[in-house]
């Protein structure tokens, strides 16, 4: 009786990493971005300038960048120049490897990094108006430029734990990301389609919030979906899940700011 | 900081119809919403949108709780002359914002 039972667990371990390997990521070609999954008003809203509500952020931004902070009486631009030059392609890279920090870091996270160590003010809190203007602006110079995260030896282990978060069930619905994104998008949610989960535009503003908001605060909506536990803004966590899924977009074109419904 | 956006034509010829959109930054709370605590949220709306046109008033909307956060209104007016055209957008709280552009007619 014993042997049994224990090949069944075994057969049933088995069982259960082929049906995780099985949930196989979606084919380069095939990967589209949200914004193929929405009506023709919300598009033509993220195409005019003159009607996406982002760029409302990102001329406050513009702003921020120019203007003197901190103790040390320094702005932005006066270590980084003109944005439109130093600032292109660069939220494309994010997350990146922080060596002080052992770990990659977002872009809000630079942005606080930068502003503690050089500028030397108080950090900016999440999801704060100015934070995200910020990073808006900064991200908006990148639109049109391909995502290309840096993975080597250093960043790949935070990589594949942003994987195994993924593809790990988790919450009261036992859930993973993947049986949505991967396996299901296209379908309807709700109503709505699943899109595939591609972090193109952010930080980017959606109908729902009425306002911009942070790749963190879209992932924490979704634990809520899932009946999970959200990890707190800011937490390893969720930048390993951001690392992960700008890997997963790797060469898709940056939309910042984006418009989603 | 940014509390309007305004789009227009810097140049047109006489007798043309242009568009105009202007984008306002405003939260627009209705005053029906509550807090988690029960409490309810007080009103603040943008109640006044007005486009001048060297000084002749050429387009007017009242708003309501309804409207959307960060109203977008696109409209349309007729080129007559060289000038400038002044927004104006009233609201809740004092919330008062002018913006003007100039225009250049052939």
């Amino acid at each position: 009786m014993r042997p049994r039972l224990a090949w069944a667990a075994a057969a049933y371990v088995l069982v259960g990493f082929a049906g995780i390997y099985a949930a196989a990521e979606i084919p380069l070609a095939e990967r589209r971005s949200g914004y193929e999954f929405m009506s023709r008003e919300t598009r033509a809203m993220q195409d005019d300038d003159a009607g996406n509500p982002g760029m409302l952020w990102v001329l406050d931004g513009e702003a921020l960048w120019k203007r003197k902070t901190g103790a040390a009486d320094r702005a932005c631009a006066d270590c980084h120049g003109e944005a439109r030059a130093s600032m292109k392609g660069v939220a494309a890279r994010y997350p990146a490897f922080d060596a002080a920090r052992e770990r990659p870091v977002n872009l809000e996270e630079r942005i606080n990094l930068c502003r503690t160590g050089r500028q030397q003010a108080p950090p900016l809190a999440f999801e704060s108006r100015d934070l995200l203007a910020l990073a808006a602006y900064v991200a908006r110079q990148s639109r049109g430029l391909p995502i290309a995260v840096a993975i080597d030896t250093r960043t790949r282990p935070f990589l594949d734990a942003g994987r195994a978060s993924f593809f790990r069930r988790q919450g009261q619905l036992n859930l993973a990301c993947s049986q949505c994104h991967d396996d299901h998008w296209g379908a309807k949610l709700a109503g709505t389609p699943i899109p595939q989960a591609h972090p193109t535009g952010y930080p980017l503003y959606r109908l729902e919030w009425q306002g911009l908001g942070s790749l963190q605060r879209r992932l924490r909506s979704c634990f809520a979906g899932m009946r999970a536990e959200a990890y707190a803004y800011g937490s390893p966590e969720l930048v390993d899940l951001e690392l992960y899924l700008m890997w997963r977009a790797r060469e898709m074109k940056i939309e910042t700011p984006a418009v989603r419904p | 900081m940014a509390r309007a956006i305004v789009n227009l034509p810097a140049q047109a010829r006489r007798g043309e119809i242009i568009e105009i959109k202007t984008l306002a930054a405003h939260p627009m709370e209705t005053g029906f919403r509550r807090t988690q605590l029960g409490e309810l949220i007080p009103r603040d709306i943008i109640r006044r949108f007005v486009c001048t046109y060297n000084g002749a008033e050429v387009f007017r909307v009242d708003l309501h709780p309804a409207v959307a956060a960060n109203p977008l209104i696109a409209f349309t007016t007729v080129a007559t002359e060289s000038g400038t055209i002044e927004f104006q957008w009233v609201g809740d709280n004092g919330y008062a914002v002018t913006e003007t552009v100039s225009i250049r007619v052939e």
